[in-house]
């Protein structure tokens, strides 16, 4: 349990920096959902038996905890590991890179649960997520965002520079938000974008909480939720190997 | 009963061996000096000792651990001052010294306990609420040395601890060395200054290319590979007298226009030169600096 004094590291960080760190990572996804909420939503009949907005919260809920947890373990964890050298500095304590990823991943996780946790409290109280189910997205925003966490840190890790993040941010987080159910139903997609969508982690976040911020039980939760754990401890287990082999070599 | 040892090191990147078979026995109490220049091998040679990099062939014990297989184990009684400054910027001076101690599972408590005596020692009472960037570069580097010490650690690495500092920020950083040893801990560091070595280490090791070519004190390597006396000689003319020299002492040295010439009895040298307005020199008795550039040359390493 080394990995904590990681992890605590960083939230002792994040709490001189609360104001500026909460608002940076509230004030697009809030833009986004009563922009296009309010003003595409008044355009349209109910989604999915939902309002616009509401149906649009649940996927923006998702939406910025990946973004939240993909940003913190991707430009955050690089600075800590290759601009100030904090990883370093904690190697000489008797930690080892391991714990350094374990704690970085979980970390991320808990910032960007965080984030879906206060898009949840906004929704609530635009009335949005009345069902007392909707508690059960918490557990679900810290799941997708162990998978992204763990998916961006291997990232990280295999960064020579910053610009290398930026065809992770492109070509993959970028068209993933487009096919995964997040502005518009995923099953109106051509079959064969519909198989990409539910290959990748953020599809399954979006299938579990958007039937419990609608108040109902989703389907084939198992599924959902093995999809993924199995991303977060792929990326766990990759990132730990590039990890070792950039340190340890 | 040894607290570092090393035997048969070795550690090859793409084709160049950084470390070329070391060799290394470092008793209790002692301080220890790794002297080379750039490019030597010594930052690798002590990643290696502590386990951050893994060695391609060799044995290592650390406070009687296996390295690397236990390396966390040793390094939970060991202290790392490295070459580049790397405390927390978003913490005070007291935030950097508490964080670090938990990475070593010290509590809050403990380390509050130990902090007035850290922060004395690294003198910087008064400053444990100032930020990071208030520091001067000498403050940061006495507090990467009072971070090395939150553990009470037996043994201390140190890489190049005085490299960038004024020479008042150096002498300080000596003094509380010496303090360390005094108190009975165990120092390895590294340097490329031979007046911080000749000071501060009971032991040297000169490395180069890799290898380590010549181990004892200071003043054994100084007696073995040099002569005692040396003589600098430059000014109009120092060519022809070059010819001259040859023959009035053991060995010469040419840089630029410079002439280092070595000698047992310098007498001779010092007559033939007092006839001679037109050359300068100084004479000096022979250093280590002198050892480390006839073993290691006067090329440029970078």
């Amino acid at each position: 349990m080394r990995w904590i004094a990681v992890w605590r590291r960083n939230f002792l960080v994040w709490r001189k920096l609360v104001i500026a760190s909460v608002l940076s990572n509230l004030a697009d996804p809030l833009i986004l959902l009563f922009g296009l909420g309010y003003g595409l939503g008044a355009l349209l009949p109910s989604v999915e038996g939902m309002s616009y907005i509401a149906f649009f919260a649940a996927g923006t809920l998702c939406s910025a905890t990946m973004f939240t947890a993909s940003f913190e373990s991707m430009f955050s964890g690089f600075s800590r590991m290759h601009g100030q050298k904090t990883w370093d500095a904690i190697l000489y304590a008797p930690l080892t890179i391991d714990d350094i990823v374990a704690g970085e991943i979980v970390w991320a996780a808990s910032k960007a649960w965080l984030s879906g946790a206060t898009i949840l409290a906004v929704a609530a109280v635009f009335g949005l997520a009345a069902s007392p189910l909707v508690v059960l997205t918490l557990p679900v925003a810290f799941l997708v965002g162990l998978a992204f966490a763990a998916c961006g840190l291997i990232m990280t890790v295999l960064a020579k520079n910053w610009d290398f993040f930026s065809f992770y941010m492109t070509l993959i987080m970028t068209p993933m938000t487009m096919i995964s159910g997040v502005f518009f139903p995923a099953e109106q997609l051509p079959r064969p974008v519909l198989g990409v969508a539910q290959a990748l982690p953020l599809y399954h976040g979006v299938a579990l909480v958007r039937p419990l911020v609608a108040g109902h039980w989703p389907s084939q939760v198992a599924v959902h939720v093995a999809v993924l754990l199995a991303y977060a401890a792929a990326g766990y287990a990759i990132a730990i190997m590039y990890a070792r082999r950039r340190f340890t070599a | 009963m040894s607290v570092l040892r090393a035997h048969g090191l070795r550690k090859r990147y793409e084709k160049l061996d950084v470390v070329n078979d070391v060799d290394l026995d470092i008793a209790p109490g002692e301080c220890f000096g790794l002297l080379g220049p750039n490019g030597a091998g010594k930052t690798t040679t002590l990643r290696l000792c502590l386990g951050l990099t893994y060695p391609d062939a060799g044995q290592i014990e650390l406070l009687g651990e296996p390295v690397p297989a236990r390396a966390r184990e040793a390094r939970q009684r060991v202290g790392v001052v490295p070459q580049f400054d790397n405390l927390d910027p978003d913490f005070t001076v007291a935030e950097n010294l508490l964080v670090f101690g938990r990475y070593f599972g010290i509590a809050r408590d403990a380390v509050a306990g130990r902090l007035a005596g850290l922060l004395e020692f690294a003198g910087l009472t008064g400053r444990e609420d100032a930020r990071l960037n208030t520091l001067s570069g000498g403050m940061k580097r006495r507090l990467t040395l009072a971070r090395a010490l939150i553990n009470d650690p037996q043994l201390l690495f140190m890489d190049e601890p005085t490299t960038g500092l004024d020479p008042q920020a150096r002498h300080l950083i000596w003094e509380r060395l010496r303090r360390l040893t005094q108190e009975g801990k165990t120092l390895i560091l590294t340097t490329h200054f031979m007046e911080e070595a000749e000071r501060l280490c009971h032991r040297l090791a000169i490395m180069d290319r890799g290898r380590l070519i010549a181990v004892g004190s200071p003043r054994a390597l100084i007696a073995e590979h040099i002569e005692p006396h040396v003589i600098e000689v430059h000014g109009n003319g120092f060519e022809q007298w070059l010819e001259r020299a040859r023959r009035l002492a053991a060995r010469l040295e040419r840089a630029g226009d410079t002439v280092f010439v070595y000698a047992a009895d310098p007498a001779p040298v010092l007559a033939d030169l007092s006839a001679r307005p037109q050359l300068s020199y100084v004479h000096r008795p022979a250093s280590l600096e002198d050892v480390f550039l006839k073993l290691t040359g006067r090329d440029l390493r970078d």
